[in-house]
C-alpha cells in the first residue's frame, strides 16, 4: 500500500523544487507529497539536503525554482510566519525552544495563532502525551534536559493545532529510550487525532519502522521512495543507511 | 575536610596571606605613581612633585587587609552558608516573604507621592531643592529612560546603543514646538513621544536583519547621527549653542509657574516666591510618568506583543516558525521604547529650560543601558534600584567627606567619584551578574500562581 488516498489531492506537493544557499544548490528539483493523516518520513546522509527542504517548505530560505502547495495554496513565496498562519508547524532542528521562558510560556508562545482560545485544554492534552512536561511546567526550557526540550518543542509545535507537522531530526542526541518514547508519541498522535507527520530522520530504522511512506534523498535529490516497509527490506537502502548501524 | 573546620585549616590563612601581601604589593605598584608622588606646578609655572608616603601606606593597606580578610574569612564563611542551604535544600523560590517584601512596590509607592512634602518641612522649601531636583527628578527621569530602553533591550533583546537620540528628539520637539508654536507641554507630550517613535521605526527598518553586534554599532551611529544633526542645524536648532528659555510646563494651563504670570502657582496661592514649587510639581509629573511606562509595560508583558518580544529575544527562527512577525514585533518593540524616550526627553527640556547636544552624548546612552543591565534586564523593580544607585549613587559620591577620616584632611574625595563608581559597577557584576534582580516572573499560569519548589527543579536526566 504505497499510497492510501491516491485519488485525493496530497495537503502537502513539493514539486521540482530548487533551493540555492549563495551559488550551491542545495536541492536540485526535489518531488514529494504528502496525504492527509499520513506518516511520511525522509531519509538521507549528512548534507543531503533534508533539513534544507524543510526549511524550504517553511520559506526560509525561500525556493529559486518550483513550487511548494500547502491545502491547494501556493505557498512558495510567502514570508515564514503566514506559511506557519496556515498550520503548518514545525519542531526545528535543535528544538530550538525558548531556553529563559517556563515549560508553558513556551507552549503559550505556540498556542498564540488562536490567542490562547484552547490554551488550557491543549495544555493538558500535552501534558498527557508528555506527563514529563507536566512535572516540569514552571521550569525554565533551558533548564531541561535533552529528550524533555524535544518533548516540550513538539508539544509547542501541536499547541497550533496543526494541520501537518514538521519534525526535524527529533531523535537527535537523545538516549535510545527517549527516542522510542517520542515516536511512540508520534504514532499516537497520528492514529489517534490523525495528524499527518513529515518527519526528517538520520535514525533510518527508526523512522521507517513509524512511517506509512519514506523518501531516500542523496545529494539534494529524492532517488528512493516507496512504503517504510519496503524500503526497510530494500537492499540499497540497507546498505547505505541500515546495515552498520545499532540496528 | 569537613566544612566545619574549614576556616581554621592552617593552608587557608597561609593562602590568605599570601594573596593579601600579593595584593598589597599589587596594590603599591598601582597606586605609587598616582596616588604616592603628588605633582604641581609653581608659581613660575616649573613642575614641582612631592610624595605622599602616608597616603600611599593607606592604600596599600587596605588592598592588602581587605584581600586578606575576603580570601581567609569572607569566602569560606560564604561557601560554608552556600553548601548549607544546598544541603538543607531550600527552595530558591520561597513562598512566605516577610511583609515588607511582599507589599515592597506600595511601600515605594507611598515613600515617592510622600517625599517632596517630607523632604520640605525637614529642610525648608528652599532647602528641599537639592534633594526633590537632584536625587528626586534626576533618578526619575533615568529610571524612567531606563524602563523605556528595557522594552527595546531587557524584553525585546535588541541592544540599541542610541538610545539617547529619542532622548534628544523628544528634547528638541518640545523646545522647537513650544518655541515656533506656542503650545503647551501637555500638548506637546504626546506629539514627542509620537515624533520619537516614528524615529524609532525609521531606525527599526534599516537594522531589521541585525543582531547583536551588529546591531548595537549602527544603533550608535544612529545616536550620534542625531547628535551631530542637531550641532550642525544651525539655522533651526541654534546649534552647540542649544535653545534656552524653553517654556516652562504649568499645571494644565490653571496655574502656571512663569514668574510674571498672573495665575502664577504661588501668587495665586500666597505663598513666597520660590523656585521650589515647580520643582515639586515636576517631581509628581515625572513620578506619574514613570507609572505610565511601568503600567504599560507590565501590561504589555502579559500581552501577545509582549510574549512576542520576550520569545524574539529568546530565538528569532522559533518566532518565525510559530508564526509571529518578527517584523512588526521589532517596530513594535523600537516604536514604543522610543515612545518613552520621547516624553523623558520633553520633560527633560520642560524641567531645564535649556537644550543643547551636550546632554545628548553617547555617554547617557552608556549609561541608560549601564542601568539596565545593572537591574537585571528585563525587571523593572530591578532597574529602579540600579538608577537609584547609579544616578543617586554618584551625586552621593559628590559628598564623600568622610573618606577625609581614613585618607586625611588633604584628600579630595570628588576627585575618586568615578573611579569608586567604576569599581562598584564592577563588583555588581561580579557578585550579581544576572542584575539586581536577576530573575524573571513567568506570565503563564494554569490556574494560579505557585512558586515552584526546589525539589522540582532538579536536573532531568532524560
Amino acid at each position: 500500500m504505497a499510497n492510501p488516498n491516491a485519488a485525493a489531492q496530497p495537503l502537502l506537493k513539493v514539486s521540482g523544487v530548487e533551493t540555492f544557499y549563495g551559488n550551491i544548490r542545495a536541492l536540485a528539483g526535489v518531488d514529494i507529497e504528502v496525504y492527509n493523516g499520513e506518516i511520511v518520513s525522509l531519509i538521507g546522509a549528512n548534507g543531503a539536503g533534508k533539513s534544507t527542504l524543510m526549511m524550504t517548505i517553511c520559506g526560509s530560505p525561500q525556493a529559486r525554482n518550483g513550487s511548494v502547495v500547502f491545502d491547494g495554496t501556493d505557498i512558495t513565496k510567502m514570508p515564514t510566519h503566514l506559511i506557519a498562519r496556515r498550520r503548518i508547524a514545525q519542531s526545528p532542528e535543535g528544538r530550538r525552544i525558548f531556553p529563559r521562558m517556563t515549560v508553558l510560556e513556551n507552549l503559550q508562545m505556540g498556542a498564540g495563532l488562536d490567542k490562547l482560545k484552547y490554551f488550557n485544554e491543549d495544555v493538558e492534552k500535552m501534558f498527557t502525551l508528555f506527563p514529563r512536561l507536566k512535572e516540569r511546567q514552571a521550569q525554565r526550557g533551558g533548564t531541561l534536559s535533552g529528550g524533555e526540550q524535544q518533548m516540550l518543542s513538539i508539544a509547542r509545535a501541536l499547541m497550533a493545532r496543526p494541520k501537518l507537522l514538521l519534525l526535524d531530526e527529533p531523535s537527535l542526541g537523545l538516549a535510545p529510550l527517549i527516542v522510542k518514547q517520542i515516536f511512540e508519541a508520534i504514532k499516537v498522535l497520528n492514529e489517534k487525532e490523525g495528524l499527518t507527520v513529515f518527519l526528517v530522520e538520520q535514525n533510518a530504522f527508526a523512522a521507517l519502522k513509524l512511517s506509512h511512506r519514506a523518501y531516500v534523498m542523496v545529494n539534494g535529490k529524492v532517488t528512493m521512495s516507496g512504503s517504510g516497509k519496503e524500503l526497510l527490506a530494500n537492499p540499497e537502502v540497507r546498505a547505505a543507511y541500515l546495515e552498520g548501524g545499532r540496528h | 575536610m569537613t566544612e566545619q573546620n574549614f576556616p581554621a585549616t592552617p593552608g587557608l590563612m597561609a593562602k590568605a596571606l599570601k594573596e593579601g601581601i600579593f595584593a598589597g604589593v599589587l596594590a603599591l605598584g598601582m597606586f605609587l605613581l598616582y596616588v604616592g608622588i603628588k605633582t604641581d606646578q609653581n608659581i613660575n609655572n616649573e613642575l614641582i612633585w612631592y610624595p605622599r608616603w602616608g597616603l600611599l601606606a593607606i592604600f596599600v593597606l587596605v588592598a592588602g587587609i581587605g584581600r586578606f580578610l575576603i580570601v581567609g574569612f569572607v569566602a569560606p564563611h560564604i561557601n560554608q552558608r552556600r553548601l548549607a542551604k544546598a544541603k538543607a535544600g531550600i527552595p530558591e523560590v520561597s513562598e512566605d516573604k516577610g511583609f515588607f517584601r511582599k507589599h515592597f512596590l506600595k511601600i515605594a509607592l507611598v515613600a515617592l507621592v510622600l517625599y517632596p512634602p517630607v523632604v520640605m518641612s525637614i529642610y525648608g522649601t528652599q532647602g528641599s531643592l537639592k534633594f526633590v531636583d537632584n536625587f528626586g527628578i534626576q533618578i526619575l527621569i533615568y529610571v524612567m529612560l531606563a524602563w523605556g530602553l528595557n522594552v527595546v533591550v531587557g524584553l525585546a533583546g535588541l541592544l540599541d546603543l542610541g538610545y539617547v537620540a529619542f532622548y534628544a528628539v523628544g528634547a528638541y520637539s518640545y523646545a522647537l514646538l513650544s518655541d515656533l508654536f506656542g503650545l503647551s507641554f501637555w500638548v506637546l507630550l504626546p506629539i514627542a513621544g509620537i515624533l520619537a517613535a516614528f524615529w524609532g521605526i525609521i531606525l527599526g527598518f534599516p537594522v531589521l536583519r541585525l543582531r547583536g553586534d551588529y546591531l548595537a554599532i549602527v544603533t550608535l551611529a544612529f545616536g550620534e547621527i542625531i547628535r551631530l544633526v542637531l550641532i550642525n542645524w544651525t539655522d533651526v536648532t541654534h546649534g552647540t549653542a542649544g535653545i534656552s528659555g524653553v517654556a516652562k510646563a504649568s499645571i494644565f494651563g490653571i496655574w502656571s509657574f512663569d514668574v510674571g504670570a498672573s495665575n502664577n502657582f504661588a501668587k495665586s496661592f500666597g505663598l513666597p516666591m520660590s523656585s521650589a514649587y515647580y520643582k515639586i510639581f515636576l517631581f509628581y509629573v515625572i513620578l506619574a510618568l514613570c507609572m505610565l511606562t511601568a503600567y504599560v509595560t507590565l501590561r504589555l508583558r502579559r500581552m501577545p506583543i509582549g510574549r512576542a518580544w520576550e520569545a524574539l529575544r529568546e530565538d528569532e527562527i522559533a518566532c518565525r516558525s510559530l508564526g509571529i512577525n518578527t517584523v512588526m514585533t521589532k517596530l513594535t518593540a523600537f516604536a514604543i521604547g522610543a515612545m518613552f524616550g520621547g516624553f523623558a526627553g520633553s520633560f527633560f527640556a520642560a524641567r531645564q529650560g535649556f537644550v543643547s547636544p551636550e546632554s545628548f552624548v553617547f555617554l547617557e546612552s552608556a549609561v541608560i543601558l549601564a542601568i539596565v543591565v545593572l537591574g537585571g534586564m528585563g525587571s523593572l523593580t530591578g532597574i529602579a534600584i540600579a538608577a537609584i544607585a547609579m544616578v543617586g549613587g554618584t551625586e552621593l559620591l559628590r559628598e564623600m567627606e568622610f573618606l577625609k577620616l581614613i585618607f586625611g584632611p588633604d584628600f579630595t574625595p570628588e576627585l575618586y567619584r568615578m573611579l569608586l563608581f567604576g569599581l562598584a559597577m564592577i563588583a555588581v557584576m561580579l557578585f550579581k551578574p544576572r542584575g539586581f534582580v536577576g530573575s524573571r516572573e513567568p506570565t503563564a499560569f494554569l490556574k494560579e500562581r505557585k512558586a515552584v519548589s526546589g525539589s522540582f527543579t532538579k536536573e532531568g536526566h532524560g
